[in-house]
């Protein structure tokens, strides 16, 4: 068989994942930099609490924190639908590794930006949102992206739970035609093709970011 | 795989005393299937950096081609594709070492990117100084630019050991027994998922956690400033 038969069935599907890596990816900026900012300078619960959150996040594995959302948390009283607890579970994943990542950027911008702002009688907010984000942001960029094509490749897990991504219906082929070599293969060119359009996008977004905040040459 | 271990049901804390010494059988697995995968990719992984360097476009193309392949696909995918797709090729491996060589292959992948950079900062001069030397290929990279690429690479190597530890439960889909399976089974078993899932989080918070005290401290040893050949 060829691999045209099977594009359509996979395509299709393909869409539901690259939905799931949308989702979460909102849901991971947002963590990114809800944790991200009070690891930076917060006060102390804040900045517990976020520690916590990254340190288990980043410190078990993503198909056991799968796994958790689905099989374990119903059972103290939270059910949620499959979408929701895949897109969470990769987005809580995620934005955990991208905190670090928000952080290190924050962190590395220099010290007399901060002796500028105070001699210039900004508040510790408004040094963050004019000074010091708009100089981190670019610098955040190039590991965010490789946190969303890791994010892409990681959305084949939520197939475990019943979602009907590219790796749930790939397998479904498989179990039905059982020409193992041509489903698979078209399904990891999807993957692969689709891998390349976000580094596209983001290779795109990184650059306007860069135009926006002034450090374009 | 669970017989001979009793489940007590009766409390939680019962519960999560009698599943642990199961989980600790799927703890041996996790970590064979690390080191084994890891080995793997030390050694694939220098192999794809070498080659994509080739000076030969005919090598170096196809070798850059597959670590793109490797390192923008899922692993998941890699993996089910290995395992039902070699037998069909007469290539009939235990699932756990069908496992190990995906976990190997995508980290190659990775580690390649990290054993070229390592290269790429080793100063012009040394190339130079082995030319200047008469040495062959071989033992320009074998006396001179790896011993100086160790030190330089291990940090990030020592991260992606770590992370493939995480990633060893994707192992459990094709059967392979290990933390996250025993912990499935236990609950199917009992309808408790709660504590054996909770364990295996545990269990991997700890090991992530002793494995980059264990790195930091390895870094520390490794002298930085190159390895001294009498």
């Amino acid at each position: 068989m060829s691999m045209l038969t099977y594009l359509p069935v996979l395509a299709e599907a393909a869409t539901t994942s690259i939905m799931v890596s949308c989702l979460s990816l909102v849901v991971a900026c947002a963590l990114s930099f809800a944790a991200g900012i009070p690891l930076y300078s917060g006060p102390a619960w804040l900045r517990g609490i976020a520690l916590v959150y990254v340190e288990i996040f980043r410190g078990t594995s993503l198909l056991v924190q799968l796994f958790w959302l689905y099989y374990a948390l119903p059972l103290i009283g939270f059910s949620m639908p499959p979408l929701l607890t895949g897109v969470l579970a990769l987005g809580l994943n995620s934005g955990a590794y991208g905190a670090e990542v928000v952080r290190g950027a924050l962190r590395a911008v220099p010290g007399q930006q901060h002796e500028a702002a105070r001699a210039l009688n900004f508040s510790g907010a408004h040094t963050l949102w004019r000074i010091i984000l708009p100089q981190a942001v670019p610098e955040m960029m190039p590991s965010f992206s490789s946190l969303a094509v890791q994010n892409l490749k990681d959305t084949s897990l939520v197939s475990m739970i019943t979602i009907a991504d590219l790796t749930f219906k790939a397998q479904e082929l498989r179990n039905l035609t059982q020409d193992s070599v041509t489903v698979y293969a078209t399904a990891l060119l999807l993957y692969l093709a689709m891998a390349l359009i976000f580094i596209g996008v983001l290779r795109f977004m990184e650059r306007r970011i860069k135009v926006a905040t002034g450090r374009s040459a | 795989m669970i017989q001979g271990y009793g489940i007590d049901t009766s409390s939680t804390a019962a519960f999560a005393l009698s599943v642990l010494p199961i989980l600790l059988v799927g703890l041996r697995t996790t970590i064979l299937a690390m080191l084994a995968g890891f080995a793997i990719a030390l050694v694939v992984g220098l192999a794809f950096a070498l080659l994509r360097r080739s000076p030969l476009a005919v090598i170096s193309w196809p070798a850059a081609a597959a670590i793109e392949f490797l390192r923008n696909t899922p692993l998941l995918m890699q993996l089910f594709f290995l395992y039902f797709v070699l037998p069909e090729y007469g290539i009939v491996l235990p699932a756990f070492w069908t496992g190990c060589a995906a976990l190997g292959l995508q980290y190659a992948a990775y580690m390649s990117e990290v054993y070229r950079a390592g290269i790429e900062a080793i100063p012009k001069g040394q190339w130079e100084a082995a030319t200047a030397l008469n040495l062959t290929r071989a033992r320009t990279y074998g006396v001179v630019i790896i011993p100086q690429m160790v030190p330089r690479i291990t940090p990030a190597i020592g991260n992606y050991l770590v992370s493939m530890m995480k990633d060893t439960p994707i192992l459990s889909t094709i059967t392979v027994v290990e933390m996250l399976n025993l912990a499935s089974r236990i609950g199917d078993r009992t309808f408790e998922y709660l504590v054996p899932l909770s364990m295996v989080g545990l269990i991997f918070f700890v090991l992530t956690s002793l494995c980059s005290l264990a790195l930091r401290g390895i870094e520390r040893i490794i002298p930085t400033k190159g390895i001294s050949l009498q």
